[in-house]
């Protein structure tokens, strides 16, 4: 019996750029770019901040500096994962005091990684601001975190999971509803 | 999110490198790459051990090992607790495992043990649930130590296969000696020895190592020698005539570098006497890594840390069941 899972196709690679485009003009005017940093949550939250950072920087000619965050260090659910998982790089470019950061991820759902990068995020320092940028939202949420930037918002049912691809990581550029087909 | 670790097989206890794969090995340094960023940081924390009480049990003086282990510990958001043998019920006459079965009884996690008998940490990882690290037992092992080293090596020569390390002093009485070489051949580098034939133990060659007796030779055949510190009793107890002529036949001077075919990298694993084993224009110049590797060693035992805290699956649950 094949055990496949069904995939929807919910945004298909320029789906997403015009997705990232919206979002990065959405940064742009929300709030001064002067003192903007984006900061991509590991691993996808990472290649998504890389392209917001280039569409913004060709639409307003600015640099804009992009770090990133690996969470593990800071989940609630240590205890509970074994073997250790493999930790990613963290590389905040500067000094993030006063400024104004975007943190970036693929898929917002129970809002417990978004609680884990906010606690990491404060021991670089204090900024004077922090947005929540995410190409899809599909609510679940266990933790009273919303996000300012959506790019999708996904309804879904019960064992249903949304994937982000970038290809940097997965060879396309795609956001995919997933459900697991029936047993037998 | 995060995938699965390849191939990786640390039990419940760090005790030596003997034995453990290379995927292993380099899945340690391949941890502790991250680490290292931790300590730039303006608030150098993280807490992914907060809650846990990591005992350091020292039989054995020792500043740089133990310290290091604390701010290790400390980064890592752990409680730490600190013992040295002398002030302590030891000099009582308590045993290890009595001393041991009370800090159990006050709830521990984890122990990192410095003992002068060979033995003495795998004798205490079997005979408590908590994690057990072997910060130096006699002549046996000093895992951390090497994987520092390797560490070190791999930051500067980018590689660790195919190098040529020889391990230069009183390799007879070196725990670190034996954990570089376990380590250094498990991730494919030639490793070879170089003393005077009283500090070189007796059959070593069955390790596969080489061994020189002359300083020169092993200079002119390595990519990094790894310099042991003297121990200064061992002149008192015959092994060698003075100080003066241990430098003048096996020091690491900077006319014998000279004439390297290469920029021979330098380690030392500390505390140097500086001017015996090797010159202070050496571990001051710039084929030194001595301070580097000081750096590395607080990267390298957060990583043990992380990796063995809760143990491997069933590790620490099947000790306390067996101790129960």
């Amino acid at each position: 019996m094949s055990t496949r899972d069904m995939t929807t196709l919910l945004l298909d690679g320029s789906g997403v750029e015009r997705a990232l485009s919206r979002l990065a003009r959405e940064i742009t005017e929300g709030g001064a770019i002067e003192d903007l940093m984006l900061v991509g949550i590991h691993r996808r939250g990472v290649e998504l901040a890389a392209r917001l950072a280039s569409l913004i920087s060709q639409a307003t000619g600015r640099e804009i500096p992009t770090g990133s965050l690996d969470i593990t260090l800071y989940r609630d659910d240590f205890d509970q994962i074994s073997p250790r998982p493999v930790i990613g790089v963290t590389e905040i470019p500067g000094n993030i005091n006063g400024l104004r950061v975007v943190i970036v991820d693929d898929v917002l759902y129970t809002g417990r990684t978004v609680k884990a990068a906010l606690t990491e995020l404060a021991d670089f320092g204090r900024p004077r601001r922090v947005e929540l940028c995410v190409l899809a939202d599909r609510g679940g949420r266990e933790l009273p975190v919303q996000a300012d930037h959506v790019g999708l918002t996904v309804e879904v049912g019960e064992g249903e999971r949304v994937e982000v691809r970038v290809p940097e990581l997965d060879d396309e550029l795609s956001v995919t509803l997933v459900a697991p087909s029936e047993a037998g | 999110m995060n995938e699965p670790r390849p191939e990786f097989e640390l039990g419940k206890d760090l005790v030596g490198l003997e034995g453990l794969s290379r995927a292993t090995i380099t899945g340690i340094l391949d941890t502790a790459e991250p680490f290292k960023e931790i300590s730039e940081r303006a608030i150098k924390k993280v807490p992914v051990l907060r809650g846990k009480t990591i005992v350091n049990l020292f039989f054995e003086p020792s500043t740089r090992t133990r310290i290091s282990f604390e701010f290790a510990e400390k980064r890592l958001g752990a409680d730490t607790v600190n013992i040295s043998s002398s002030g302590s019920s030891v000099v009582k006459g308590e045993t290890l495992v009595d001393t041991a079965r009370n800090l159990e009884a006050m709830r521990i996690d984890m122990v990192v043990i410095r003992h002068g008998s060979s033995g003495a940490a795998r004798f205490l990882a079997d005979r408590i649930p908590s994690n057990v690290i072997n910060g130096g037992d006699g002549q046996h092992e000093h895992p951390t130590q090497a994987l520092l080293d390797m560490l070190t090596l791999r930051d500067c020569l980018g590689r660790i296969e195919g190098l040529k390390v020889c391990v230069v002093g009183d390799v007879v009485h070196s725990r670190v000696a034996r954990s570089n070489i376990f380590g250094l051949q498990a991730l494919g580098a030639e490793v070879a020895v170089c003393g005077p034939r009283n500090l070189i133990p007796y059959g070593i060659e069955g390790l596969g190592v080489q061994t020189f007796y002359h300083i020169e030779d092993a200079i002119e055949w390595a990519d990094a020698l790894n310099v042991l510190r003297l121990q200064l009793e061992r002149m008192e107890t015959g092994f060698i005539p003075s100080l003066r002529e241990y430098n003048r036949v096996f020091g690491v001077t900077q006319a014998r570098l000279e004439k390297a075919p290469r920029d021979t990298v330098i380690l030392h694993p500390g505390p140097i006497n500086r001017g015996v084993e090797i010159d202070s224009a050496v571990v001051d110049g710039p084929q030194s890594v001595i301070l580097p590797q000081v750096t590395n060693g607080v990267a390298v035992r957060m990583a043990v840390l992380y990796l063995l805290a809760g143990g491997a699956p069933g590790g620490a649950e099947a000790a306390k069941q067996e101790s129960a």
